[in-house]
């Protein structure tokens, strides 16, 4: 058990160098981030500060090794734009997308399981070839095209909802939350229905799925031939089984969520890391880019490496194809 | 049931909302200031949000003429001596009163700002002493003749010097100013103790990503502004910016994009707009024969010759892009700033004569024509990728075979400045709003160390104009300045070395009852924007 925890270990380090090195290669690629930040007419003397305080005057391998040996102090660098330290000013937007993240997958469980479940135990219905069809809906849609709909309808159109921002907030620990205040969460509903949309479906299709394939099972049969109650044959025998597969993919997914808010959070003006992201991007704020790549980055090897110690400790058969493997 | 309860309480957020708005006006911006420090960014979005909290001794008008704001009077006393007389009985809003030593902290604090990522230094750097000959009588003298000393202190943000922990005295000196305290970092003023400027609003709230708030300042000495309350709200994508004014989320947008207006206008919302001092222009490769993408020449730059540059600006057809891809929302251009701003002779624009043009081709040997690759960015200024498509479809009529080559700002800006096209489409702001700062940067000989020629990838060059330049640049008397400007720019424009194609229109949309005066240097200020609703009603 301990080898293969160092072993994983070891391979997460790894990931994590190679996307460090990726990453700050990626970066460097675009654009000379003094065309962009300093005023166009600066004289060359302002030009030629910017750069050395900056540190653009370095060689590439320099810059690099100057940036690994400030990642072991946990400094990932400063702003070019704001002049603050840029792991802050990502770490300042992670609730926020943290907090949408979350709920949409709240909303894509709430929502997709029942769906599923009942396109699974009705799959040549009406009802349950309608669900299918949705899902195919939601997998295919454009999020930031569905995010204007959603805008259209539900803000412009009916007026319920507003059309974006983050709304009225409360601190919990520190950390301002916005779903527990009404008006946060009517801030909250669009971007995290959105969000969620392709989550959804996805956890409908798998569902539905695995729904089909217990249902058959002779355990499932038995009990129906005991004379068990179809309710309780649904809500115990085949929910709690197909719930194992479910939770897996939807861990895994979690790490994507946050990743794929940037679109939801751009089209909804959502103050979190993506749209942050997209901002520094158009500014060429290297330090952020790099920064929020780097959470990610570790965020995503971080949830891996946890599901697969959780898997080996459950599932020996894991331990012993790796040691074979 | 359910249905009839929502509506209801539906209604009655509709109702209170209503109420709220009349005292609170919320604005979707299209970008983010970067810091609340006045002193941090120069940078537009920056500058219009300070100028709510903090003033300088000189405002700028919608047309960007100076008027008088903490300074009541300016004046040259000689050719490197200023005086300013500045407005008394004002206070910042920690209730500390206005004095000459404010300005000078202000001025002193503007080099110390820590990672500024372009710093307002460039506006003080000819500023060789200032002294208070009382506390209402400023001295300023400058390093050599600088007639713009007064657009440049417009951009001074004034800052309260003891809400930011400066001594008693504070005294100007060339390296370092004395007396200056703990300097405040520029995350401090985030907090509104800090942020004390003299100013009709007081900074509330800054959340990053997602509003500043504004409240009204009751001491205020000039006009008080209508709202009492100000939100602002950073919506950067386009589309969703017009979704929440059509929403009722917000009460006005900025930079709406102009394919969205008619929509707007339908729905009975108000729009606004008037000229920016913005200028799109083609700039072409001078250097020498060694063009970058230019083919069928035997190895020569054709841009070189007069000839060409001219078939070029003859082959474009101006009022069509102005009409079919900027929707009206641009005028044609002949000058570099749109007149009648300083220095603008109102010099007839370019007509369109594609016959003419093929006919100086041949003129200049180029009757075959040859190939070119014109350099977009395609997210920078309205439109921007489909007006180089459409120049480039009009070179191509005259036999120019242009390839257009668009790409991000980002990326853009990066490979201009490596002088990687042989023409390409870009566009000037003069933040000034005057003739001086188009020359200096776009059509002087290429001279960094002075600052001229610094957005010239082109190196376009002609001494005649580089000496009229520098004689305007030292000239204090306005009416003799203007002269020589006019001069410099007619000879940039008479050989072509730069084309102007035209001056955007910005925009400004708002639910009915608001009012705003469009400004040529795109700022909305919120200060400015005037509740008309109790007129509309009654």
């Amino acid at each position: 058990m301990l080898v293969y925890l160092i072993r994983r270990l070891g391979q997460s380090l790894l990931a994590v160098t190679a996307m460090a090195f990726l990453v700050f290669l990626g970066v460097y690629a675009i654009g000379n981030p003094v065309d962009i930040l300093v005023s166009p007419d600066a004289t060359q003397a302002e030009i030629q500060a910017t750069v050395q305080r900056l540190g653009l005057d370095k060689p590439l391998w320099d810059q690099f090794l100057v940036f690994v040996g400030n990642v072991f102090h946990g400094d990932l660098g400063t702003s070019f734009v704001y002049g603050r330290p840029a792991l802050d000013i990502v770490l300042e937007r992670l609730p926020a997308t943290m907090e949408l993240a979350l709920v949409a997958l709240f909303i894509s469980v709430a929502v997709g399981v029942p769906l599923g479940v009942y396109a699974g135990l009705k799959p040549d219905s009406i009802g349950g070839r309608s669900v299918m069809a949705g899902s195919i809906l939601g997998f295919s849609l454009p999020n930031f095209w569905q995010g204007m709909i959603l805008i259209l309808f539900f803000a412009v159109f009916l007026g319920w909802l507003p059309a974006g921002g983050r709304g009225e907030t409360v601190n919990v620990l520190g950390i301002p939350v916005s779903f527990l205040t009404l008006d946060g969460l009517k801030h909250l509903l669009l971007p995290a229905l959105n969000l969620a949309l392709f989550k959804m479906s996805l956890v409908i299709r798998l569902t539905r799925a695995n729904t089909r394939e217990v249902a058959l099972q002779d355990y499932v049969k038995f009990a129906r031939a005991k004379g068990i109650s179809h309710r309780r044959v649904v809500f115990v025998h085949i929910l709690k089984n197909i719930m194992i597969p479910v939770v897996t993919i939807l861990g895994l997914e979690l790490g994507s969520m946050v990743a794929f808010a940037i679109v939801t959070e751009t089209v909804f003006a959502w103050p979190g890391m993506g749209k942050l992201l997209i901002d520094s991007i158009n500014l060429l704020d290297r330090p952020v880019i790099v920064a929020y790549l780097m959470l990610t980055v570790f965020i995503i090897v971080g949830i891996n490496l946890v599901v697969d110690i959780l898997y080996s400790a459950l599932d020996p058969r894991v331990r012993l194809s790796e040691v074979k493997g | 049931m359910t249905l009839r309860t929502t509506t209801l309480a539906a209604a009655i957020l509709a109702v209170s909302a209503h109420g709220a708005a009349a005292q609170e006006l919320t604005i979707g911006l299209s970008s983010e200031p970067t810091s609340m420090d006045p002193q941090f960014h120069n940078l537009a979005t920056n500058t219009q949000v300070r100028l709510n909290i903090f003033e300088s001794l000189i405002a700028q008008d919608p047309l960007q003429g100076l008027e008088p704001s903490l300074a009541t009077k300016w004046e040259a006393l000689d050719d490197t001596t200023w005086r300013y007389s500045l407005r008394e009985g004002v206070e910042f809003h920690d209730g500390t009163p206005f004095t000459a030593r404010d300005v000078i902290y202000s001025v002193c604090r503007i080099p110390l700002v820590e990672n500024s990522p372009s710093s307002f230094s460039i506006y003080t750097q000819s500023v060789t002493d200032m002294r208070a000959e009382d506390d209402h009588t400023l001295i300023i003298e400058t390093n050599g003749p600088n007639p713009l000393l007064p657009v440049e202190s417009s951009t001074w943000a004034i800052l309260s010097a003891d809400a930011s922990g400066a001594e008693d005295t504070v005294t100007f000196t060339e390296d370092g100013c004395e007396g200056m305290g703990t300097l405040p970092a520029s995350n401090d003023f985030n907090s509104p103790d800090v942020a004390a400027g003299t100013g009709p609003y007081m900074l509330d709230e800054f959340t990053r990503g997602s509003q500043i708030v504004l409240t009204r300042n009751e001491d205020y000495w000039g006009e008080a502004p209508d709202w009492e309350r100000i939100v602002m709200r950073p919506i950067t994508s386009a589309g969703p910016r017009v979704a929440a004014l059509l929403s009722g989320d917000v009460d006005m947008i900025e930079s709406p994009p102009i394919q969205d207006l008619p929509r707007l206008e339908d729905a009975n919302f108000k729009v606004v707009d008037s000229l920016s001092n913005r200028i799109i222009y083609l700039h072409m490769y001078h250097q020498d024969h060694d063009a970058p993408g230019i083919e069928g020449t035997n190895g020569e730059n054709p841009l070189l010759d007069a000839k060409v540059r001219e078939a070029i600006s003859l082959a474009i057809n101006r009022e069509a892009i102005v009409e079919r891809i900027m929707g009206g929302y641009a005028e044609p251009a002949g000058e570099l700033l749109p007149p009648p701003m300083f220095g603008t002779s109102g010099r007839a624009v370019d007509a369109y004569d594609p016959e003419r043009a093929q006919a100086l081709l041949a003129e200049a040997g180029y009757e075959d024509g040859f190939k070119i690759v014109l350099g977009t960015p395609n997210d920078r200024y309205i439109n921007d990728e489909q007006v180089a498509q459409a120049v480039a479809q009009m070179l191509t009529r005259i036999g120019i075979e242009t390839e257009v080559d668009a790409s991000t700002a980002s990326q853009f800006f990066s490979r201009r400045n490596d002088q990687e096209f042989p023409i390409y489409m870009a566009g000037w702001g003069a933040a000034s709003g005057e003739m001086s700062s188009p020359l200096k940067s776009l059509v002087a000989s290429y001279d960094p160390d002075a600052g001229l020629g610094v957005t010239n990838p082109g190196r376009y060059s002609n001494p005649e104009l580089d000496s009229i330049l520098k004689e305007a640049m030292v000239t204090i008397d306005d009416d003799k300045r203007s002269q020589l400007l006019q001069k410099a720019e007619s000879i940039a424009l008479d050989e072509h070395g730069i084309i102007p194609l035209h001056y955007e229109r910005t925009a400004w949309a708002m639910k009915p009852g608001l009012d705003y005066e469009p400004r040529v240097d795109q700022y909305t200020l919120a200060f400015e924007v005037k509740d008309v609703s109790d007129e509309a009603q009654d």
